[in-house]
């Protein structure tokens, strides 16, 4: 049987701001002290009047251009009704049809086991992003005794900018590369820090079959929205288990009466999806333009100001990568999905000398390493990335090796305990431990001649026929002539053997 | 008055009760048809000004005449928690406290 996955996705991101959407309530995280966090306005009592927080809307309008959507030049508040315990104004304060920006696109790499090639992308259109305010939380007893639900209501009034694609997702793999792509491009744009196990980020998913019979006949099955999901793992699960159990239980049918839209949740402990609000009590939000708010107007001229503050995009930045730098595009997604600072770090090493191949590599390696054991991430690198171009641009230019390079990084993270580091700490460090290459044969020569005098023994060994032997010689020399490139001490001292060879003969 | 004539709409007695079970209300069936009456009077008006023609006219939005209301994202002191909590029907002195939430 042949089907077509269809899927949209709804992602809830907060924005970073100091405080609520229409109050003045702090939006810190404070999971240990519910309900500290609250006011007249977000409580939803009688005569409180909320105010739009201009950051939140700024905030938003960022988020929106770097999803290349459009922004609409006025845009205005709706009251979501419904009642929930979380919910204290028994509304949401959302946008309905007038959002604040529309027609956006991301573009993500299309699964090849639907794409049928690698390397394909995916174009994903943004039908709008808005802004509301999200609900407080709810903590339910799980001992199963049927106890009270505690409500901590410190969430309620968050500023959330919801996402809308259109169902342009063709498999459960797509869903999980283009909420991790939106979390990126979010955080690239500042706007918000996406922690998903503090509920920052999070989103549902509209699924749906185009089931397509040996007849020729093609059947849709019902779209089922699966509610909050939190982690990009369940996102993939629960679509490919969603996608699972309508093949299973549309599959044989040639005809599907009920089309009606159902919201599932889904359960991680368990792996599945499951119907959570029967058709009865379907939504039925009797959306209205909210009287305490006051409609926005943007003009042209802030739009471009706004447009100022989007930097590159991370699938931008992947491109630029691969084609201007020459990194592969698995090489430039590892910089860039460590985050802006991450890749800042790397461009400043680039501009600085550095092959951009080898800075990749020290980065994702050895300047990784020493992040790991120090605990600390790139913003708190004591060596300066300038710092580390130098080093990368001696390499280059063949002045050092890399083992002297890699001595020389390591020095300096230890020196710069004491100091803040410098070029001339660089310099010095390559002074005093001689790590400079030997450029002058003449001075190796006079080395080699020395340790063959002193060692009998092995370089008669090499003459008898054990090239073996010169192993020890070598690292003789090279423990002398510190810096010195070990594929030229290696041409210097068999030549000087292979000499001694012919003499004998 | 003319607007209990056999004439006048009334809303059918179900619509009213989708409404109020939507805004959790719990009608008898004697208020049902007194809202089915009443409501159907109201839709009466809005027919009648829905013969304004109004084409070209931008539908208003806000009822106040100003836009761009703004405040800056500044911490205001919240309210302390005993206070919040003073009018919950039950609280154990951190959350409010409801009838168990099924998933």
């Amino acid at each position: 049987m042949k089907f077509d996955v269809i899927i949209g996705l709804e992602v809830h991101a907060q924005l970073q701001t100091n405080t609520k959407i229409f109050c003045g309530c702090a939006t810190d995280f404070t999971p240990d002290s519910p309900n500290v966090r609250t006011c007249p306005v977000c409580l939803g009592l009688p005569g409180a009047l909320p105010v739009l927080n201009q950051r939140a809307f700024e905030l938003a309008v960022i988020a929106a251009l770097g999803l290349r959507c459009q922004i609409a030049p006025f845009t205005k508040w709706d009251r979501k009704q419904y009642f929930y315990p979380d919910l204290p104004k028994g509304y949401q304060i959302s946008q309905y049809d007038l959002p604040f920006s529309f027609s956006g696109l991301v573009e993500i790499p299309a699964d090849p086991a639907v794409a049928g090639e690698e390397n394909a992308l995916r174009q994903v259109r943004i039908i709008r992003a808005h802004l509301e305010d999200d609900a407080g939380k709810n903590v339910h007893d799980e001992s199963g005794r049927g106890s009270d639900s505690q409500v901590d209501l410190n969430r309620a009034g968050t500023p959330l900018v919801e996402i809308v694609t259109e169902p342009d997702l063709r498999s459960a793999r797509e869903a999980r590369l283009l909420l991790e792509e939106i979390r990126l491009l979010l955080l690239y744009l500042g706007v918000s820090d996406c922690n998903m196990q503090e509920g920052n980020l999070r989103c549902d998913a509209n699924i749906n079959l185009h089931i397509h019979h040996d007849s020729g006949l093609t059947t849709k099955t019902p779209i089922v929205e699966i509610k909050n999901l939190n982690s990009f793992r369940f996102l993939e699960q629960a679509c490919e288990y969603e996608i699972d159990r309508q093949l299973k239980t549309y599959g044989t049918m040639t005809e599907i009466h009920d089309r009606t839209k159902r919201t599932y949740g889904f359960d991680p402990a368990r792996g599945i999806t499951f119907e959570q609000r029967s058709k009865e009590e379907a939504a039925d939000y009797r959306y209205f333009p909210d009287p305490d708010l006051v409609p926005v107007t943007v003009t042209r001229e802030q739009v471009a100001h706004w447009e100022t503050l989007v930097p590159e995009r991370p699938q931008d930045r992947r491109r630029r990568y691969h084609s201007a730098m020459g990194l592969t595009p698995y090489d430039a997604s590892v910089i860039i999905e460590q985050g802006r600072p991450f890749a800042d770090f790397f461009e400043n090493i680039v501009a600085h000398g550095a092959d951009p191949k080898q800075a990749a590599n020290w980065l994702t390696q050895d300047i990784q390493r020493i992040l790991n054991e120090r605990k600390c991430g790139i913003n708190e690198f004591p060596v300066p990335a300038e710092l580390v171009g130098l080093i990368l641009a001696k390499v280059s230019e063949k002045s050092l090796t890399l083992k002297a390079a890699r001595e020389a990084l390591d020095l300096l993270v230890e020196r710069s305990e004491e100091q803040s580091v410098s070029a001339a700490t660089l310099d010095q460090i390559i002074q005093e431990r001689g790590l400079a290459i030997v450029q002058d044969d003449s001075l190796l020569k006079e080395i080699i001649q020395k340790v063959i005098e002193k060692n009998p023994k092995p370089v008669a060994d090499y003459l008898g026929g054990k090239p073996a032997a010169a192993g020890s010689l070598l690292g003789q020399v090279m423990r002398e002539a510190r810096g010195a490139d070990p594929q030229v001490v290696k041409g210097l001292v068999t030549a000087a053997l292979d000499a001694l060879k012919f003499a004998d003969s | 008055m003319n607007q209990t004539s056999p004439q006048s709409a009334t809303l059918p007695p179900e619509e009213v009760a989708k409404i109020a079970r939507l805004a959790r209300l719990k009608l008898s069936s004697d208020e049902l048809t007194l809202y089915s009456r009443q409501i159907g009077q109201i839709l009466d008006f809005m027919n009648v000004l829905r013969e304004v023609d109004t084409s070209g006219i931008e539908p208003m939005v806000s009822a106040v005449p100003c836009e761009n209301i703004f405040r800056e994202d500044i911490v205001i002191e919240s309210l302390p928690r005993k206070t919040v909590l003073a009018n919950a029907p039950r609280t154990d002195g951190k959350f409010f406290l409801v009838p168990n939430i099924l998933g």
